[in-house]
């Protein structure tokens, strides 16, 4: 009973949570592990597993950010415009990268340079930024004109989708600057003391409007993905995607109070969020439970995070 | 006819005796003076009356009844209520909701208003203290929000108030009132506990008097009319100055830090002062002298004004921290839990956090170095810890200040060393050998600034001393000259600076 406990409450306890449940699922539910399914799971969670590679590091230094499923459907929407303006798919995701990146640079600037709340102000920037998605395509779906477009999506290498492995590019990438650079080490210790931090040297301002445009160029990436995906600029696009991703990265055991984060633990983060889903669809259970099923897990999660840390203070 | 009595109260905190067998009594309607340095036992002693802090041993008597509370919420039932530095009042809230909170008068839940302005009003009345109960508490000065507190203790009918340096942060003519505020609680019967550094207070307020040094209780005086200032001064300090700090000399070379006319919002009064190569300086003061707000306007922590700071000769930039540390400043803080460490993550990133930068080509961790640095720094500082991956927050305070000291001495080119409080909570093994680390380092051409509101500690370790006193500096002593008494005096502040808020 007490090894197990030790287990559950240890560092590695989501995981073998996440293994556990997995075993289970696979067991128990038909079709869960056929090779079109777990495809079709995983692209189900891109978006989500994109942005949540920089939304841990916005956790991490203590921060927050909302604006990103604005940005998503706003960067989209951009990628789709000016590919179609320009006649040239490059040259519209780069202003599409470019645009999100400037979105997140200001958040990042107001944060940090005003010390304005981020909560409040990405509360702010989320509306701007939906509403500048509104205005630029008037409300209504874009449709993509070069065919091309629907390749980033459709495409495939090694049997896989190509968002599939952008997704998991962005893991190692966003997991080494995490572990392994100056870059990351900052990111937790601001979150884990800024005024300590910034007495220590570390350039806390710009640190934080950094984090903030990454976030914006990441949810740029998420924004093309998925408007190729469903091959069009949508500018009601990934609504609510800020809710998921926080939750995600929760439950992956990134703490809102900053300064602890891993990006294994948010990989199986979204994969909780991406296998519930979709074994509620395998069963047939009706999308309004799923609301329930996932704020549950959301719930159970923070409690085991809260044990956790009560167990490791004693 | 004793009203308070204590009696042979200890108490220990893991690693520091903080009381040791303290026992005095107090006259019913009379004002005690608490007097000690900072460390004495002072703050113990009060959050064991308060009963914040449960004593291990001994006993408290009010009016003949033995007092076994527990909690602070006892103490309020028992009459003993403590009114701290920081104020615990509720800002957005007016005088009479405050002083009514948690027992608002009500009828059916809804809040009798009426009642509970009129009760205030007639109370505050009765007390002699002038303030309109319909007052947001956010909008009244220090003092009289000082009042509201005291207003608070007595609608609960304390019998024992215990006021913690009450005229640290008031002009005089709110200590004035505070202190006739005072004489008419006396006059009632309520026994009043008074901590104060401020001999003239004491000399105008209190009957009786203990003085505390070291935990223990350095001398009773029933009469406060029988002690002159130069005694009291005498039994506060009163001790040898034990060989611990074995202070070895050192030669000087030039000049290498110079401060001059240094001002900025938390340090009102321009000041300056330099240091020499290999030399180490103290800076001695009170809490809230201004040493701390110095060190951190010199190293750029908050927004200097005006002024200049140089390094052998070369401006230091002003309100930048990374600047200071290029140019060889750095700063060990005072706070340690809130600018010191970084809470959550390991000793080893606590040490490389800023000296990284120098091993860390591209911005890429060469974790192996990372690692032998840590280990480096563990062991010449003699770290207790099973593993440089060890939580920081696990370490005692000692040893959190050590890992501090470790991040500075592992960065390059450090000419400049100021250490905030350096031995605060630390054991006496781990002084010494903090120490010889200083002067290792001072040998090595470093200049060093030690604050310290522990006078024995800056006499110890000193090569020449600034006493600093209400912002200001005070004065300054070579080692030929130190002389406990004449420090302290200088720290204490007087009569004519006290007018002069």
């Amino acid at each position: 009973m007490n090894s197990l406990k030790k287990i559950l409450l240890g560092d590695q306890g989501l995981v073998v949570i996440f293994a556990v449940a997995f075993a289970i699922v696979s067991l128990t539910v038909p079709n869960f592990l056929s090779e079109r399914n777990i495809l079709g799971l995983l692209q189900s969670v891109v978006t989500i597993g994109i942005v949540a590679c920089t939304m841990m590091f916005c956790l991490a230094s203590r921060d927050f950010d909302l604006s990103v499923g604005s940005t998503v459907a706003f960067t989209g929407m951009i990628a789709v415009i000016a590919s179609n303006m320009t006649g040239s798919i490059i040259l519209g995701l780069a202003i599409a990268l470019a645009s999100g990146a400037l979105v997140g640079a200001v958040n990042g600037f107001v944060i940090a340079c005003f010390r304005i709340n981020a909560l409040i102000t990405t509360l702010a920037t989320m509306q701007i930024v939906r509403g500048l998605a509104l205005i630029v395509s008037d409300g209504r779906a874009v449709g993509i004109n070069d065919p091309g477009f629907y390749q980033l999506a459709l495409s495939r290498f090694l049997g896989i989708p190509t968002p599939i492995w952008v997704m998991g590019a962005l893991f190692v990438v966003f997991g080494f600057l995490l572990n392994r650079t100056v870059f990351g080490k900052n990111t937790l210790a601001i979150g884990g003391n800024p005024e300590a931090a910034r007495l220590a040297g570390v350039n806390v301002v710009s640190m934080r409007i950094w984090i903030f445009a990454l976030q914006g160029l990441i949810c740029a990436v998420a924004g093309i993905m998925l408007a190729s995906r469903i091959t069009s600029g949508q500018p009601n696009a990934a609504t609510g995607l800020e809710l998921s991703v926080i939750s995600a990265c929760v439950l992956g055991g990134v703490s809102l109070a900053g300064g602890r984060a891993a990006m294994t633990g948010v990989i199986v983060g979204v994969m909780i969020m991406g296998i519930a889903e979709n074994v509620m669809n395998l069963l047939n259970i009706q999308a309004f439970y799923q609301y329930v099923v996932r704020g549950l897990i959301l719930l159970g999660a923070v409690l085991l995070d809260n044990l956790r840390s009560s167990a490791s203070r004693r | 006819m004793t009203f308070l009595s204590v009696q042979n109260i200890s108490k220990s905190y893991p690693g520091v005796k903080a009381l040791s067998d303290v026992s005095f009594s107090v006259e019913k309607g009379a004002v005690h003076g608490l007097m000690g340095e900072n460390g004495a036992g002072k703050s113990t002693l009060i959050r064991v009356l308060s009963g914040d802090q449960n004593a291990d041993g001994g006993a408290i008597y009010i009016d003949g009844v033995k007092q076994d509370y527990t909690s602070v919420r006892d103490a309020f039932d028992a009459g003993v209520i403590v009114i701290h530095q920081e104020l615990q009042l509720v800002p957005e809230l007016t005088v009479a909701e405050n002083l009514w909170l948690g027992r608002y008068p009500s009828r059916a839940g809804v809040v009798d208003t009426k009642q509970l302005v009129a009760s205030v009003s007639s109370r505050l009345e009765e007390i002699g203290i002038d303030l309109d109960p319909n007052a947001k508490v956010s909008s009244l000065s220090l003092g009289a929000r000082q009042m509201v507190e005291i207003a608070k203790a007595v609608m609960m009918e304390a019998r024992v108030i215990a006021l913690d340096e009450p005229t640290s942060s008031l002009s005089s003519r709110e200590s004035e009132i505070l202190f006739d505020l005072i004489a008419r609680l006396k006059a009632k019967g309520t026994v009043i506990l008074y901590v104060s550094h401020r001999l003239e207070e004491i000399f105008h307020l209190c009957d009786s008097l203990t003085l505390l040094r070291d935990g223990r209780l350095a001398a009773h005086h029933p009469k406060i009319a029988d002690v002159s200032r130069e005694q009291i001064i005498a039994e506060m300090v009163g001790r040898e100055l034990g060989n611990i700090w074995r202070w070895r000399g050192r030669t000087l070379g030039p000049t290498r830090l110079e401060v001059s006319g240094i001002y900025g919002s938390t340090l009102p009064q321009p000041s300056g002062f330099s240091v020499r190569q290999g030399e180490i300086l103290g800076f001695f003061g009170l809490i809230g002298a201004g040493r701390s707000e110095m060190m951190r306007l010199i190293y750029g922590a908050d927004k200097r004004h005006g002024g200049k700071v140089t390094i052998d000769g070369v401006d230091v930039l002003p309100d930048n921290p990374r600047a200071s540390i290029n140019a060889g400043l750095v700063l060990c803080p005072e706070d340690r839990k809130h600018d010191g460490i970084i809470q959550g993550r390991s000793i080893e990133e606590n040490i490389a956090i800023s000296s990284r930068r120098h091993i860390s080509p591209f911005g890429l961790l060469q974790l192996r170095k990372e690692a032998a640095l840590a280990d480096r720094f563990i062991d010449r500082l003699k770290v207790r810890t099973p593993s440089r991956r060890q939580d920081i927050v696990n370490l005692s305070g000692g040893n959190q200040q050590k890992v501090i000291l470790g991040r500075w001495l592992s960065e390059q080119g450090v000419k400049v060393l100021i250490v905030d409080e350096p031995t605060r909570g630390v054991d006496v093994g781990a002084k010494s050998e903090i120490c010889d680390i200083l002067y290792e380092l001072a040998e090595g051409g470093m200049a060093i600034v030690v604050v310290s509101s522990e006078l024995p500690e800056v006499m110890g370790i000193s090569d020449r001393i600034i006493v600093m006193c209400e912002g200001r500096l005070a004065g300054e002593f070579t080692r030929d000259a130190f002389q406990e008494s004449e420090i302290l005096t200088l720290a204490l502040p007087d009569k004519n600076a006290a007018k002069n808020p």
